[in-house]
């Protein structure tokens, strides 16, 4: 019995862990923080889009909304906005390769908020 | 049944009931609420009950559902509280039990409300689908709604059982008169492109509307309806090129001190002034980014502004007398709300990032308290329930 409970806590850790294994890998393989990153978009451009992505005075992120677009057209919207909308470009703010990364996970279904 | 028996049970339900009693009496000493409020702790849907003179954390509140995006308005007996959250959800709340007393899915997509004049009814403004709902206070039975096809913002209660609001997508004011509830009637005025928030004056008397998609504000005044709807601020950035916008501002914490009003500009590192008698330009105050908030301590001797990322751990206080900053503060990370004590001693800061509400003298400028807060967004407090607009 005690170990079927061991086996079940041991599995059920190894699936919360991974998004943040994976993320944490990222780190190393990236110029920027993808935690930082992540939290950018999930608080900042969630003032906008809200924070589940899923729309609000900004047109909803999530992967199901932008099915269809491709990431390169996503990160010239991050990096330039939209004329005529309330999009602003984030150029000033964040790199290309940060874009490309951020638009890269939009059209996966963005990753959630690490907890500290 | 017996005699006897009924004695029995009636005897059992009586210790049953005392014991309840008691236990009740144990738990919620008998207070009023005027030195109470609520802050909305959005990562994980709950709301923090909070006292301002012991500047404590009395409880908490679980099961909101989504308050990524959340407001509060308070019933007229500063015990019920009306939480909206982002999903749709509205929620009645019971600060002095600590509580939820009435929950309902009302939208899909939400970002606050409005309570009545005589505070009869609850109305919630959604995004998704886009318009108003009417809401017995009482029940949060649903008596009527405004479909607008298009986003609703800056919902505020007006005199005469009416409420302001704005259309994003539209660009017009409407006005609804809920004096049958299950009746609204609705006058429709143009405003211009893209309000993005809107407010009531003190007085309930005028309406503003921030537009986003060009210079200026639209201002409605209810004394004149028949004058429609006319732009104020029209060329505070003309000529000039346009800012990224980062965040939107907030019109909700109205700045009203002496007879100016201070407003944020938009994407711009100014607050405007603009004088509430000719409803004309009167000054601009450089701030260090975008501002967000700008409130009024209750006396108007100081505004406080909060700003957009990236400057968002920064808060600065501008002296309405001098008519400049005179204070800048660090408060924390991701300052996202700022909300006075109900006669402005003191003010209270939610830091996102610092998991922290943080408690600052307004004479002193010295930090008084900080208290553990997940995710603190917008801070409420009970004096709310007595304001017009809040």
């Amino acid at each position: 019995m005690r170990n079927v409970f061991g086996m079940l806590a041991a599995i059920g850790i190894q699936t919360l862990a991974m998004p943040a294994y994976a993320l944490a890998g990222e780190v190393q393989t990236h110029a920027f923080d993808v935690r930082e990153t992540v939290r950018l978009v999930r608080q900042d451009c969630g003032s906008c889009h809200g924070m589940t992505l899923q729309g609000g005075l900004g047109t909803p992120l999530t992967r199901e909304a932008l099915a269809g677009q491709s990431a390169a057209t996503l990160a010239v919207i991050i990096l330039h906005g939209r004329h005529g909308t309330a999009m602003p470009p984030w150029k000033s703010l964040m790199s290309e390769a940060q874009a490309q990364w951020i638009a890269e996970r939009l059209l996966e279904g963005f990753p959630e908020e690490i907890q500290q | 049944m017996s005699r006897r028996l009924l004695d029995r049970t009636w005897l059992a339900l009586r210790l049953v009931l005392g014991c309840a009693l008691l236990a009740a009496c144990a738990q919620v000493p008998l207070r009023g609420t005027g030195d109470l409020g609520i802050v909305i702790e959005r990562a994980n849907g709950r709301v923090a009950i909070v006292d301002t003179t012991a500047k404590s954390v009395l409880g908490h509140i679980d099961g909101l559902g989504d308050l990524s995006h959340a407001s509060v308005v308070y019933a007229r007996d500063g015990r019920h509280a009306y939480v909206f959250g982002r999903d749709g959800g509205l929620t009645k709340v019971d600060i002095l039990l600590q509580r939820i007393d009435k929950r309902v899915m009302q939208a899909g997509n939400s970002i606050g409300g409005a309570i009545s004049q005589d505070g009869r009814l609850v109305v919630a403004q959604n995004y998704v689908p886009g318009g108003i709902k009417v809401f017995d206070a009482e029940t949060l039975e649903l008596l009527s709604e405004v479909p607008t096809e298009s986003k609703v913002v800056g919902l505020a209660d007006m005199p005469g059982q009416k409420f302001g609001y704005a259309l994003f997508d539209k660009g017009e004011i409407w006005i609804t008169d809920l004096t049958n509830p299950r009746v609204p009637v609705t006058q429709k005025y143009p405003a211009g492109l893209q309000p993005y928030d809107g407010l009531v004056t003190p007085d309930g008397r005028y309406y503003l509307a921030g537009l986003f998609g060009e210079d200026g504000i639209a201002l409605f005044d209810s004394w004149h309806p028949e004058a429609g709807a006319r732009k104020i601020l029209e060329n505070y950035g003309k000529g000039e090129e346009k800012l990224p916008v980062f965040k939107m501002p907030h019109l909700r914490g109205w700045a009203v001190a002496g007879r100016n009003a201070y407003l944020p500009a938009i994407g711009r590192h100014e607050v405007l002034l603009v004088d509430t008698a000719s409803w004309r330009e009167t000054g601009r105050i450089p701030v260090k980014g975008q501002p967000v908030f700008v409130m009024a301590r209750p006396d108007g001797r100081q505004v406080w502004v909060n700003f957009a990322h990236p400057d968002n751990g920064w808060v600065q206080v501008i002296d309405t007398l001098k008519g400049e900053v005179v204070q800048t503060l660090q408060p924390g990370k991701a300052i996202l709300h700022m909300e006075f004590t109900p006669r402005g001693e003191a003010v209270w800061l939610s830091a996102r990032d610092d998991n922290a509400v943080s408690v600052y003298d307004t004479q002193s400028f010295t930090k008084l308290m900080t208290l553990p807060a997940q995710s603190p967004s917008g801070i409420f407090f009970t004096s709310r329930a007595a304001r017009m607009g809040f």
